[in-house]
């Protein structure tokens, strides 16, 4: 866990000593209700938004923008169409408040299972599908900056 | 006459409207039950009284690949205080997916006082009807129930062997893509569980989704006739069996094939692709064609 992003690493702590379904549950709405915060703004792009950011596999509508800052790291932004689409939601406010502006190279190497130690083990293929596409695509953009640096 | 009556379904009582349920929120007959595949929905706000029917810790064994036993869903029932006479309605995401999983599940057991909410989750929300996030508690129940029935519901794989033997029907509800192989899982993206992608000989590609309307409620039973018999040519009267995945978006094509086309008998292969598509030696087609 030392080469993920610092504040990851401490999300991740956090959730490890979860030991309830239901609080892991109410902590994930309580980051969910958090959203707007990291929602894309208008001037970044809006809707219809261009497919080049629509997280595969995802189901609920989620996209990635990345923005550079001036060192050279990102910043992430997103949107979630589907109203419903909670774990997405959270799963974009736990990226965007862990991994703007680290070092690329750790959110290069985020490993798209750490969907598992936020949700634990019992989400259903698909939908862990397509939050592993949401971290996926923060990774891709990462790595996309380091091939052309 | 309802909406739901008028639109010439087999069997229309296993239907209900949001303006049923929002009329039997107090009905001590009634347990309305969610079912999603999103496991924060539920706890976010469901509708007032409902409890939760989760289907990876409530419904699945948690050791083998296999539902709860006779004894695991006596015990579920008793939790969430039904009786065999009481009337549960599933209700949840994706277009109700899990809420005809669960539904299914059920009927193993031989719950058959059960209804699906049309339109699901989406609809009540969508028309702005009240959610809550208060858990409601019910006294517990003395549930006893059958052993589960494997047979006349469920699909195994030697079955569908046997089935394809026969020329019998077969609807693979998944995405075109997953059905002529083209797609295991996306490129860069992680494995969907299969080692072969196609699908299972003499299958009709008929998506899950095609059965739904943009709202989530059902089509008409002559919207449905011309998609499943007009157009992919089933036949009512023969048997058949749908698969998809692991048998959650099949439940759905089951619950329109039985209830709302009445078919004579309807399986599903809940073992579905996760299954056939890891396993040694069984056959396969790639491409759009059914063989």
């Amino acid at each position: 866990m030392s080469s993920y992003p610092e504040k990851l690493a401490q999300v991740l702590e956090d959730f490890s000593l979860i030991t309830t379904r239901a609080e892991r549950q109410a902590y994930l709405i309580e980051l969910a209700d958090q959203f707007s915060r990291v929602k894309v703004a208008p001037a970044v792009a809006q809707p219809p938004y261009d497919e080049a950011h629509r997280v595969p596999a995802c189901e609920s509508d989620a996209y990635v923008w990345a923005q550079e800052n001036p060192d050279g790291t990102l910043t992430y932004a997103f949107d979630v169409l589907n109203p419903q689409g909670l774990s997405a939601m959270a799963v974009a406010v736990v990226l965007a408040d862990s991994v703007n502006g680290a070092p690329l190279e750790q959110v290069a190497s985020i490993p798209s299972d750490i969907v598992f130690d936020l949700f634990g083990k019992d989400i259903s293929m698909g939908k862990g599908q397509g939050l592993m596409g949401i971290v996926n695509m923060v990774v891709y953009e990462a790595k996309k900056r380091l091939k052309q640096a | 006459m309802t909406d739901i009556q008028q639109r010439g379904y087999a069997h229309p009582d296993v239907l209900v409207s949001t303006e049923w349920v929002a009329q039997h929120l107090k009905d001590p007959n009634v347990r309305i039950i969610e079912s999603n595949e999103d496991p924060l929905l539920y706890p976010s706000g469901h509708i007032p009284g409902a409890v939760e029917v989760d289907w990876t810790t409530d419904l699945n064994d948690q050791v083998v690949r296999d539902y709860l036993g006779r004894e695991g869903f006596e015990a579920l029932a008793s939790r969430i205080g039904i009786t065999r006479d009481t009337t549960v309605v599933f209700y949840g995401d994706k277009s109700n997916w899990w809420a005809t999983y669960a539904f299914w599940v059920f009927q193993l057991f031989g719950h058959t006082n059960a209804k699906i909410l049309d339109g699901g989750r989406k609809k009540w929300v969508d028309e702005g009807r009240e959610l809550v996030r208060e858990v409601p508690y019910y006294p517990a129940t003395h549930y006893q129930a059958p052993e589960r029935d494997d047979h006349t519901l469920r699909a195994f794989r030697d079955e569908v062997l046997e089935h394809i033997k026969r020329d019998g029907q077969l609807v693979d509800v998944r995405s075109p893509m997953e059905y002529t192989g083209e797609k295991l899982h996306m490129e860069g993206y992680p494995q969907e569980g299969a080692l072969r992608g196609g699908h299972i000989p003499g299958a009709q590609s008929i998506p899950w989704s095609r059965a739904v309307k943009e709202d989530g409620t059902f089509k008409t039973a002559d919207e449905l006739r011309a998609i499943y018999l007009q157009e992919k040519g089933l036949d009512p009267q023969q048997e058949t069996i749908a698969y998809c995945r692991i048998g959650e978006r099949s439940s759905h094509t089951w619950f329109v094939l039985t209830y709302l086309l009445g078919f004579a008998k309807v399986r599903n292969y809940d073992g579905s692709w996760t299954e056939w598509g890891n396993s040694v030696g069984v056959p396969i087609v790639k491409g759009d064609k059914p063989k």
